[in-house]
Formats: C-alpha cells, structure tokens, sequence
C-alpha cells in the first residue's frame, strides 16, 4: 500500500474530526456519572439504566420502532410497485412524468412536505397520531425506495421474465419467482433506507403526530430545550448505534449483494 | 448423413405434400415492425406436426423475432398465426404449449440447475416424485447429473446452453423453440446433441422449430429448412431439394458452396436449353424446369462436387470446359480446385482426396478439363 501524504493525511482527520467529533463527544458523555453535562466525573452506565425507567422516552421510542417498520414496509412494497411499472409497463402516457414526479419527494424540503401533508390531514379530518405519521413517512421513503428499485430494474435482464411466463408463470407468479428474488437485495436496502429516514425524521414527524404520538427525536427536541440532561446523551447515543448499523447494512447489503447478483445474472448468460 | 437414422422414415414422413394434412402452425399474412423497421414482412408459412422445421438466415434477418411470435412474447403488426387451426395472437405465453429455449438461454441466476429444470414442472402442479423423476431424466439426458446442485454461473458456456435445452424439454410442450440451441457447443457434443434432439423428437412426437447458423446443422436435423432474408422466407424445402434445386441466386449462394455463372438463355427444347457465357467457351447444356424465354439473362448454379477434374478431355459428360489450376484449397477430406477458364470465368471444384496429398493429380498451374453432366446445375432466373 502506498504512504499516504501529510497534506492528505491531515485533510482526512480534519474532515473525519469535524464529521465526527460532535458525536464522539456525546457518545462519551453519555458514560459520564455526573448530572451535570460538561462537567466528567468518572465512567459509568447508570444514565442508561434511567433512560429504562423512563417511562415517556419507552413509549416514544415504541412509537417511533413501529412507525419505522410499518411505514417502510408499506414504503418498500409501493415503491418497489411504482418502480416495476416504470421500468416494464412499457411507455405509457404520462410514464415520463410519472418517474419525474417520483423523485419530487426527495428533493422537496421537508418543511413543506410536514405542511402538505399536515393540511391534507386536516381537510380529510384524520386525526392525527400514529395513522398519520406512518402515511407521511411511507410517503417520502416510498421515493428512496423507488430510486434504488428502478437503478436495479433497469439493469435486470427482461428475458429471465419471458423465460417464466414461457414456462407457465402467470406474470405476478414470474415477479414472485423470479423478479424479487434476483432484486431482493435492492428491494431490502431500500426498505433498511426508509426505516432509517423514518427513525430519524423530526421536521416532517412534528407536523403530522399528535398529542397522543409522539416520536423519539421530537420527544429529545423538546426535551433538549429544557436543557440538556445526560439520559438524553445516552438515548441519542443509542439512536446513532441503531443507525450507524442501519447505514452500514444498507451499504454492506446494496453494494455487495447486488453487484454479486447482478454478476451472476451477467454469466449465466452465453 | 447418409446412414443417418431419419433418410427412411423422411421419405415417408412429408406431411407438407399431402393436401389433406391440417398444419400445427399456420402463419397467414404475417408482418411485424417496430416503430418503421419491418422485421417480418408478409410472412405465409405452414409448420406440420412432427417436423423439426429449421429457420436458416443472416444475422438480423427476423428468425428470433418469428419464434418469439410463436412463443408470445411478441404480437404480429399484421396477419394471424394459428396453432392446431385456432387463432393463438391473443393467448398470453403462459397458456401457450410452446417452450422456447432462449438465444441468451435466460437461466434464472438465483435457482441451482436442478431447479432451474424443475422450474416449469413445478407450474403445472406435479407430485414431487413426478418432478423429481422428470428432473433426474432431463438431467441424465443433457449429462449435467454432476452439476445438479450447481448455480447457472458455476458452469461452463456449454453446459449452461445444456440446461437451457433440459428446462424447455422438460414439459413436453407440443412446439419446442430453439434458438440456436447449439452453438455453443464443440463439434462432437453437437453432433451428439443434434442426435440426441432428433431422438427426443421422434420418441416424443414434438414439434421442434430450430434457428440454426450452421447449414450443416439444419441439413442433418431438419424435416424442412425455411431460407430467410429480410423478414422474407426465400424458400422452403427438405435440405436435400433446398440445397440441389434451390429456387433463387440468394438460397444457392447462401447454403454451401457454388458456382454462379451468368449468360443468356437459348431454349433447344421444353426441358432444357444452352447458356452462353463469356468468350470462346462452350456453351453450357442445362436441364430447366419452367418455361424461360430466348435471350433471357440467367444465373447458372454448379456445387463444386458436381464438377469433375481431368487431365484428358472426357468423351461423356455433356458439358467441358478447359482451364488452370489457380489455387488449391485442402480440406482434408475434400480439395477445392479453383480454376480460370480461358475467359476469365473463375470455377470451383471439388475431388475427394482418395489418395494422400503427396500423390496428388494435379497441383498449381496445371491445366484441366472440367466436366459436368447436363442434370447437374440448375438455371435460375432470379
Ligand atoms: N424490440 C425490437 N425493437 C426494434 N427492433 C427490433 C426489436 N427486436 C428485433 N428488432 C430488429 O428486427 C430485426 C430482426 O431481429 P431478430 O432478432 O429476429 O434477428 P435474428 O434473425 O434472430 O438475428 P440473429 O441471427 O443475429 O439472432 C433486427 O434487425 C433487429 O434489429
Ligand atoms: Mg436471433
């Protein structure tokens, strides 16, 4: 391996360091057994046996897990759907809107999309609460979903469909059989995407829960406003683990599983 | 081919001239374009049950496209295609009795041999044990019993065309499409597959319908050939009649090896008339079949083995010609002598090589006689 340069090496720990010291710095405080944030008093986990205790911070984190799941579930199936049309439905009338319109999510700020959907709620008269969360969060993710879909659909080779329907398939029995397992791996790293947006969200969330739902970053906002306590550390300490390993899932399962099935579908050709 | 298995029963077995006989496939009319590209133009085409029908022709010459119509995968612009006399342009490929095996052989990736094979069977709602034993049969067939628990691309090129071939047998379908099932295939597992496919197809009845590059392959498996050439079909005929009286330029030219010669046609009788041909040469005394007028231009076409090489001027051939021997080319079996006749007209001929190449006849610069029977070559006006 070549020696790295100074220059490159110093850039690299400044940027790594800017990236992540913050959170470093939480991580380590949330080890702190003093009330008092700013202040070490020596290491220890008692902060983290509170936050177990705490009944508010339970009920939002159990509110938040199955938003997440629900909605990237849901997220995952219509946005694998909207994909599949796009790439096999041939060209249809409106299909270049369609995939245009597709990606408005992503690049939408989430104040306004918090708001649309927020007024949309309240011109249907939903109540809001935990229904309400789950429809705003299946709405953006469907649209990571749906990217990360298509760029694999593109690239699937159309003739292993026509192979299934040419050996009795019905179509939905040739997407069942064929289609989803050679995909699935874009499939999965588009439903763990969604489920860590949703973890995450607190613009979109806060517009859309109710009194009675309140997800786990808006509870930690509002409680961080009070003033920050060290349970708080270790709650978000908590929150950066379940999503670093999300993150690295996500990459670990998209980059090699795909690429690796792609490979295969390559060479199983002539 | 000559002690090939089927010449008997082919001499029996010609539905196609029984004016009774009810055709498997009927394509009536048939024209396909994408956008204003016509990939098939005007297609009438009858395909018999029993046949192992061959589609010979250039590359992009609209054979996949035919067959994909077949299998329905893609519906005809124009026209109608009946299976069994009923109408099958609307059916979905699913409930077709067509299995293709595709050019890209489209394994699914994801699936072991063994599965991939089963996949079709386990559509149909077969016992286990029925799979099972279809499976094991395929596998032993296509000699892949070794691979069974292997991935499409754990496998050799070869036999992953094998398993292509195994999973579109496996359901007995009544019309099996074979996209140039062999080519990937070294010449002695391929002749053993032809084999083995012309045995499959006469214990099980099947309709087979073969895209080929290899005339050779068609000539050995198929009942009929069909000729095409931009989205046409040019002819359609057993391999022996397509290859000696072939009915254009284009089909004499593209199966095996030919002679053309251009001239004018003088009639000297009903069935047959004179060329006359380049300067000084004799001209050439040819048998026809349809009425040609005086003076008319016409290609005459000779395969090379019909010709005979001689250092004395033969006595009993109705046609001679003399020339040099300009260059030899050694085929092992055969030598190809190409001559120039004294206007220029350059001649193929084919000897076999009964002897070793050292006692050879003849060798370059020598000058022949060539000479050919009457029957020999055909006159073809277009
Ligand atoms: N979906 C399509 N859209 C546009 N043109 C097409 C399509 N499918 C086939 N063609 C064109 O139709 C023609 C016939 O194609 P086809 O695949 O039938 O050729 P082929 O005879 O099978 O050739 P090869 O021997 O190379 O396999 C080609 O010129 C091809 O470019
Ligand atoms: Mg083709």
């Amino acid at each position: 391996m070549r020696r790295i340069s100074w220059f490159n090496a110093t850039s690299l720990t400044l940027g790594f360091a800017f990236l992540y010291l913050p959170m470093i710095v939480l991580i380590v405080y949330s080890f702190n057994s003093n009330k008092l944030v700013t202040v070490w008093a020596g290491f220890s986990t008692k902060w983290y046996g509170e936050l177990f205790h705490n009944e508010a911070f339970l009920d939002a984190a159990w509110v938040t897990l199955r938003v997440a799941v629900v909605s990237s579930t849901l997220a995952t199936v219509l946005g694998t759907a909207a994909a599949y049309v796009l790439v096999r439905g041939g060209r249809f009338f409106g299909r270049t809107l369609f995939s245009g319109m597709l990606y408005a999510p992503l690049v939408m700020p989430d104040v306004i999309l918090g708001l649309s959907l927020l007024l949309l709620f309240i011109s249907v008269g939903l109540d809001r609460g935990m229904l309400t969360i789950i429809l705003a969060h299946t709405t953006f993710s469907m649209a990571y979903v749906a990217v990360v879909v298509t760029s694999r659909l593109v690239a699937f080779d159309r003739s292993l469909e026509e192979a299934a329907l040419d050996l009795g398939c019905t179509r939905w029995d040739a997407f069942k059989s064929v289609t989803l397992p050679i995909i699935a791996p874009a499939v999965i790293s588009g439903w763990l995407l969604g489920f860590t947006l949703s973890l995450d969200d607190l613009v979109i969330a806060s517009f859309t829960s109710g009194p009675s739902s309140t997800t786990l970053p808006i509870k930690i906002f509002s409680a961080v406003r009070l003033g920050v306590s060290p349970e708080i550390n270790a709650l978000s300490a908590i929150l950066i683990a379940i999503v670093t390993v999300g993150v690295i899932t996500t990459s670990l399962v998209s980059k090699r599983a795909i690429t690796k099935r792609q490979r295969e579908e390559n060479r199983a050709g002539p | 081919m000559a002690d090939h298995p089927r010449t008997s029963s082919q001499t029996e077995f010609a539905p196609w001239t029984d004016p009774q006989a009810k055709p498997l496939i009927e394509f009536r009319g048939v024209t396909k374009r994408f956008g204003d590209f016509t990939a098939i133009d005007d297609l009438t085409l009858d395909i018999f049950e029993r046949e192992f029908f061959a589609l010979l022709g250039p590359s992009g010459c609209g054979k996949t496209t035919l067959m994909r119509m077949l299998a329905g995968f893609e519906n005809p612009t124009e026209g109608e295609i009946r299976l069994s006399g009923q109408s099958i342009v609307e059916v979905p490929p699913n409930l077709r009795p067509v299995n293709m095996m595709f050019q890209s052989y489209a394994l699914f990736p994801h699936l072991s041999v063994w599965d991939n094979i089963a996949f079709g069977l386990k559509r149909d709602r077969k016992s286990r044990d029925e799979i099972a034993a279809r499976v094991e049969e395929m596998l032993r067939l296509t000699r892949l019993d070794q691979f069974a628990r292997r991935k499409p691309h754990q496998i050799s090129g070869g036999q992953r065309q094998r398993v292509a071939l195994a999973r579109s047998l496996a359901k007995a379908p009544k019309l099996l499409l074979l996209d140039e099932p062999l080519g990937a295939l070294d010449r002695k597992l391929r002749e053993d597959t032809q084999f083995e496919l012309m045995d499959i197809q006469e214990k099980t009845g099947t309709t087979f319908v073969i895209v080929t590059h290899d005339q050779e392959e068609a000539m050995t498996v198929a009942s009929r050939i069909a000729v095409m050439d931009h989205g046409k079909v040019k002819q359609v005929d057993t391999p022996a009649r397509v290859y000696e009286v072939p009915n254009s330029v284009y089909v004499a030219d593209f199966i095996g090896d030919v002679n053309l010669i251009e001239g004018r046609f003088t009639p000297t009788g009903p069935d047959r008339g004179e060329i006359t041909y380049g300067a000084g040469e004799p001209p050439i005394l040819a048998e026809t079949t349809e009425q040609i007028a005086e003076g008319q231009t016409v290609t005459y076409a000779i395969r090379p083995e019909k010709i005979r090489v001689s250092a004395e001027r033969p006595e009993d051939r109705s046609n001679v010609a003399f020339g040099k021997i300009i260059d030899i080319g050694y085929l092992g079996n055969v030598s190809t002598y190409h001559v120039e006749l004294a206007g220029g007209q350059m001649v193929k001929a084919a000897m076999t090589n009964a002897t070793r190449v050292e006692r050879r006849d003849f060798t370059w610069d020598d000058e022949v006689w060539l000479s050919w029977r009457a029957s020999a070559g055909v006159v073809l006006t277009q």
